[in-house]
């Protein structure tokens, strides 16, 4: 034995012993969590707010969706020049300085918006329409600034479209080019639920990866409408947040505050933090604080808080008026 | 049997392995009984100064009917809600334990390696929430996960931890990340035992150097 170290008899000496059941506590314990566990879960339920699908979506919002829709074929959403590790756009990545840890570790989930969420699903659906199949055929071999200019024609007459009660997007005639029977057969595709299933699509039977959908589902604003709703976005502390009225990642709150305040939610930001990089600054702080709190024994100053705020007394408030009885009673050193 | 006989026998039992024993056996043997001896594992007498089963439980059972059961079905939903609110008691029990060990600073006198282990549990612990939290299939899940997933790819590690893939976070949140919580808690609770519980902060009795 290392000479640093002593025996319990030794180290406990002058503490007074008292009988106790560990097996019996913990029984204890368990019994009255479960108990109280029950009752809230009888009482409170969980919350259980239905997912969102592209279905559920393009019917709800068509005009949304096909806003989004062709988006994604012009290469003008979020995702479509997002960076690392979707594809090698910039639009989304964040640096710090010469610290660039998105872009050095490069795509490992392709997406290509045009083809993946537009392009190759409707490619997949020709069978037995040959108007789609030729205003896929025109549009893939159309240039790219004839395709740009038919979306932009298109993105604008959408802002003006009527809705039907039947959920008919009327959109004013223009120079759209093919593009009014892709985005007329997309939103057909995503009403049907066909491109939900598309989406998931890969080279394998069973599906588990929802990268491509929920991606789709974010670059739209309906997912994003609902969570305002809900009180979920993030100036509402949303990443800690659950629907209703729900307890949720409340272990989160440090994390989520880093988003409430400056720099990190401002545009000209501080020692090149701002709201443009505010996802690497939380992290990076959040790591910093992780590491302090783990190196706490070592670090003097912050292990030596407990010392001077005497929360101590009050935990070990019984052993310290045992102390002063004994000390009251001539005998300090009692065992 | 004799009484005598009889604890004789048992005495054996419970006695150190003899100096000249040898092998992986022995060894590991001989250093469990020096470290933690049944005495220190389970006391039966501590100094005058402990949820997370029911969550795993739970777990067990959501886990093993399907991962879309609680949805269609009330006593499936109802096993929900004890996983639910299973978590919520799991996170405040560690947080009150994690300020408790803080404010009586219960690293001292050698246990900076328990207070380590504890921080490392904490973390784990966030982790697999977060897991649980995208893997609900439903409306938060998807929230969350879109929203997480610029933070982590801002990290360099979205694609190796790709919140959007329910696939790769269920597998982390049924069966990695509660291993690996119930593996540190196990190594927290010898080490808390091995080592006993710290005493008072600038205690008058203070024993040891």
């Amino acid at each position: 034995m290392k000479t640093s170290k002593v025996d319990k008899k030794t180290y406990y000496r002058g503490v007074a012993m008292v009988p106790y059941d560990l097996l019996k506590e913990v029984a204890f314990a368990m019994i009255g969590v479960l108990a109280f566990v029950l009752i809230l879960s009888a009482v409170l339920s969980s919350p259980d707010v239905p997912s969102v699908t592209l279905q559920s979506w393009s019917k709800a919002d068509p005009v949304d969706f096909l806003t989004t829709a062709s988006g994604e074929l012009s290469g003008s959403t979020v995702v479509a020049s997002y960076g690392p590790p979707y594809n090698s756009g910039s639009g989304s990545v964040q640096s710090w300085g010469p610290l660039n840890l998105q872009q050095w570790a490069g795509v490992h989930i392709p997406i290509n918006a045009p083809y993946d969420f537009v392009l190759e699903p409707l490619t997949q659906t020709t069978a037995g329409d040959a108007t789609l199949a030729s205003a896929l055929t025109a549009y893939e071999g159309a240039s790219g600034s004839q395709q740009q200019k038919w979306l932009a024609n298109y993105t604008t007459g959408l802002s003006t479209a009527t809705l039907a009660a039947d959920g008919t997007v009327t959109v004013p005639s223009g120079d759209y080019g093919p593009v009014s029977v892709l985005m007329d057969r997309m939103l057909t595709l995503a009403r049907s639920g066909g491109l939900d299933a598309l989406l998931l699509t890969s080279d394998h039977f069973f599906q588990t990866d929802f990268s491509r959908p929920l991606l789709f589902l974010d670059d739209g604003g309906y997912i994003a409408d609902l969570a305002t709703q809900q009180k979920l976005d993030g100036d509402d502390w949303g990443v800690m947040n659950e629907t209703g009225r729900y307890p949720g990642q409340a272990w989160l709150w440090l994390y989520t505050m880093w988003y409430q305040i400056p720099p990190f939610n401002s545009d000209t930001g501080f020692l090149g933090i701002s709201a443009a990089n505010t996802d690497l600054a939380v992290v990076g702080v959040m790591l910093l604080l992780t590491a302090l709190l783990l190196l706490v024994p070592f670090i003097p100053g912050l292990r030596d808080i407990p010392r001077w705020i005497p929360i101590h007394k009050l935990i070990w408030r019984g052993h310290y008026a045992e102390m002063r009885r004994q000390a009251a009673a001539g005998d300090p050193k009692a065992p | 049997m004799s009484d005598d006989a009889a604890s004789g026998a048992a005495d054996q039992a419970t006695q150190p392995l003899a100096d000249d024993e040898t092998g992986w056996t022995a060894s590991v043997r001989r250093r469990v009984e020096k470290t933690l001896p049944i005495s220190e594992l389970l006391p039966t007498k501590q100094p005058a100064y402990v949820g997370s089963f029911w969550v795993v439980l739970s777990g067990v059972v959501l886990a093993f009917f399907g991962s879309a059961w609680w949805h269609v079905s009330s006593i499936g939903h109802f096993f929900n809600s004890i996983h639910f609110w299973s978590v919520q008691m799991f996170f405040i029990f560690m947080v009150l334990h994690l300020w408790g060990q803080f404010w009586g600073a219960g690293w001292r006198d050698g246990r900076a390696k328990t207070w380590m282990v504890g921080v490392v549990i904490f973390t784990v612990s966030i982790g697999t929430a977060f897991t649980g939290y995208v893997i609900q299939q439903n409306f938060d899940s998807q929230w969350i996960a879109i929203n997480a997933k610029d933070a982590i790819n801002s990290t360099g590690v979205g694609g190796l931890f790709n919140a959007l893939n329910f696939g790769q976070m269920y597998g982390l949140h049924v069966m990695l990340f509660p291993i690996g919580v119930t593996l540190l808690v196990v190594l927290h609770v010898i080490q808390v035992r091995a080592k006993g519980v710290v005493r008072p902060i600038d205690d008058p009795m203070q024993a040891t150097p």
